[in-house]
């Protein structure tokens, strides 16, 4: 905040010594003085990133909020990429003799209709959800971060073009929309699922970044950017895009969870995973047909499903109140 | 406002076409053939086949159909499905059920919301603000899926309290379903409700109304509630349409005969002009819910004029 209002200040005294010097004036002040202003500015621009970024982690970490969801998010991290350091069982060992028997010692969550380890299915049903999740909200991000900063930076008719297609996309309801693209293909794999929730799933990150780059745009550092000679495409990577980062980064965490359900919800309507692969999606939509009898079928994937959501919707609300500075 | 009323609706139409066009591209791209499925076993003569293809216009081009199609739309005319029954006569038959299936979420999440957001807005950071803000945060991470079955197994089966299944009990078959479609909104409802009222009790017209002396019922019930109701009373309009296309799960979940369910069957059949209709019918009430939003703002809050 200091450093824009003493740079206004610096050209103020420019112009009252030089009324002619004009717009250049900001970048006299900067090449001019040689190499030591270069140094200030480096390391002041250094700074203020640690600062917030610093700050940001200092409120995080006091956070109980963050330490939950980053605890959990990290084990079932773990978990999705390495299931085998939680169970040594094979989930796809199964033993028809011992369909849907109640948990136990020997098999924590017992047995489901295959009669296979209900404790390693489970485990390994982390991939499927926290893969999906991940790769949809990134799929998300790359689409609504390029068309926000085109149409933010670009205006005009690209602009107005952009909004258009955004309302369209809004309109579509995401399950609907999700089905009507899974339903196009026989068989359905992570890939593909994440592909058709993430083709849905940028509208919220384009409307963002787009109302933070329109803000940005005519402010002075990214004036100052454009006098020493950059161009677009520097301007908005390294200027105009880290700076509108902030709301879309809380928006993506807490979408991760969102979409994870939204995962789930296809694979139980039958159209997003297919078996054998081996998803809590999957799991909860056959547990329907034994909820009378075999409830723990619902439980376990339930629960971890549950909380898987909850972590991400926990790191992205921590995140939110970390970089509001209204809320300190 | 009436300027500003039909300048939202032009601008919707260009919406609604781009949704459609989308959704009938979409269809047009499954696989297989909707003609065949449609005879089972005893293949059709090619004669009635190519009778039936002209009659659904399946050779054109999409564009051409899709021409074609909008042709009728502008008209009223949302086509006829393969069995041949007029679109419009599913939609009209499945969306009472849709509608109620709403309307009870709308009723449940707007009383429910509002009660724990008064309560946790009037004492900030109390008790009870934190059970709300606890239990509003695992309402909102429970996926629909787990709610659905939780609620249905628990209160349906075990308690019997309500009907699990279908709409033969009348205005109790809507109740689950109504719950557990209310859930997330409800949260945010009462997160909405809480931060609003913390706001406005803030303001000076509360403390001049705790100065004349007015008992604390009266501040906070005439006075700071009713200021704060604005934004969710639009939030709970613009949800209404959020909650009648959000109800394919719940609507499968509970086995209830709506529109969810109608176009789930229709993308799974191939049912294009179902699928198209019912698809722009959402959008339609998504835009319109929208629209009656921004105005209801108007109406409820002086300061707000749109030219």
């Amino acid at each position: 905040m200091s450093s824009p209002t003493s740079g206004r200040g610096a050209e103020r005294d420019d112009q009252d010594a030089a009324p002619q010097a004009g717009a250049s004036s900001s970048t006299g002040v900067s090449t001019g003085s040689g190499s030591g202003a270069a140094v200030v500015a480096a390391s002041g621009g250094a700074v203020d990133q640690a600062g917030l970024w610093g700050d940001v982690w200092r409120q995080l970490r006091r956070s109980p909020q963050f330490l939950f969801g980053a605890t959990v998010v990290a084990v079932f991290v773990v978990m999705a990429a390495v299931p085998q350091l939680f169970t040594r069982t094979d989930p796809r060992a199964c033993n028809l003799a011992r369909s849907r028997q109640q948990p136990s010692s020997e098999a924590w969550f017992g047995y489901d209709v295959q009669g296979c380890d209900y404790y390693a299915n489970v485990i390994y049903g982390a991939r499927a959800s926290i893969s999906i999740g991940l790769l949809v909200v990134l799929g998300g991000l790359l689409i609504g971060l390029t068309l926000g900063a085109v149409a933010g930076y670009r205006g005009g008719w690209i602009d107005i073009l952009i909004a258009r297609v955004t309302d369209v996309f809004f309109g579509l309801p995401l399950i609907l929309g999700a089905i009507l693209v899974l339903q196009a293909f026989t068989s359905r794999g992570i890939l593909l699922v994440s592909f058709a929730l993430a083709i849905l799933s940028w509208m919220v990150p384009m409307r963002l970044v787009r109302s933070s780059v329109v803000a940005l745009r005519d402010s002075d550092y990214v004036l100052a950017a454009r006098a020493l000679g950059a161009n677009d495409r520097r301007i908005v990577l390294r200027h105009v895009l880290p700076n509108s980062l902030a709301p879309v980064l809380v928006y993506s965490t807490i979408s991760i969870g969102v979409v994870i359900s939204a995962e789930a919800a296809l694979s139980f309507l039958g159209i997003g995973l297919q078996l054998p692969a081996i998803s809590w999606g999957l799991m909860i939509g056959n547990a329907q047909n034994f909820l009378r009898t075999s409830p723990f079928l619902l439980w376990f994937p339930g629960a971890f499903l549950t909380l898987t959501v909850l972590a991400f919707i926990s790191l992205g609300d921590a995140l939110r109140d970390a970089l509001d500075p209204k809320l300190r | 406002m009436a300027r500003y009323i039909a300048r939202r609706l032009l601008l919707a139409i260009p919406v609604l076409l781009g949704a459609s066009f989308i959704v009938f591209a979409l269809v047009y791209a499954l696989p297989g053939d909707p003609i065949r499925a449609l005879s089972g076993d005893r293949p059709l003569s090619p004669a009635v086949q190519a009778e039936l293809r002209d009659r659904y216009n399946l050779d054109d081009p999409l564009v051409v159909q899709y021409g074609k199609y909008v042709g009728n739309l502008v008209q009223g005319d949302l086509g006829i499905d393969f069995r041949g029954r007029p679109v419009s006569d599913t939609i009209g038959q499945r969306l009472p059920v849709t509608t109620k299936l709403a309307a009870t979420a709308l009723v449940i999440e707007a009383v429910a919301g509002l009660a724990a957001g008064v309560l946790a807005g009037i004492r900030r950071n109390g008790y009870l603000d934190n059970l709300v803000l606890v239990s509003t945060t695992m309402l909102v991470a429970i996926p629909v899926l787990v709610i659905g079955f939780t609620v249905q197994y628990y209160v349906g089966v075990r308690l019997g309290w309500f009907p699990i299944s279908g709409i033969t009990a009348g205005w109790q078959s809507y109740v689950l379903p109504g719950f557990v479609l209310a859930a997330g909104s409800l949260a945010y409802v009462a997160r909405l409700m809480r931060t609003s009222l913390v706001e406005s009790m803030r303001n000076d017209y509360v403390r001049t109304a705790r100065a004349k002396g007015l008992p604390e019922r009266t501040v906070i019930g005439k006075h700071a509630v009713r200021n704060s109701l604005i934004p969710v009373v639009t939030f709970l309009g613009a949800d209404f349409g959020t909650l009648m296309s959000g109800a394919i799960i719940t609507e499968g979940i509970f086995n209830l005969p709506g529109l969810g369910g109608a176009v789930f069957t229709a993308v799974r059949q191939q049912e294009g002009a179902l699928v198209v209709g019912i698809t722009t019918f959402f959008v339609f009430v998504y835009i319109f819910f929208n629209l009656l939003v921004d105005v209801l703002y108007a109406a409820l809050d002086p300061r707000i004029r749109y030219e």
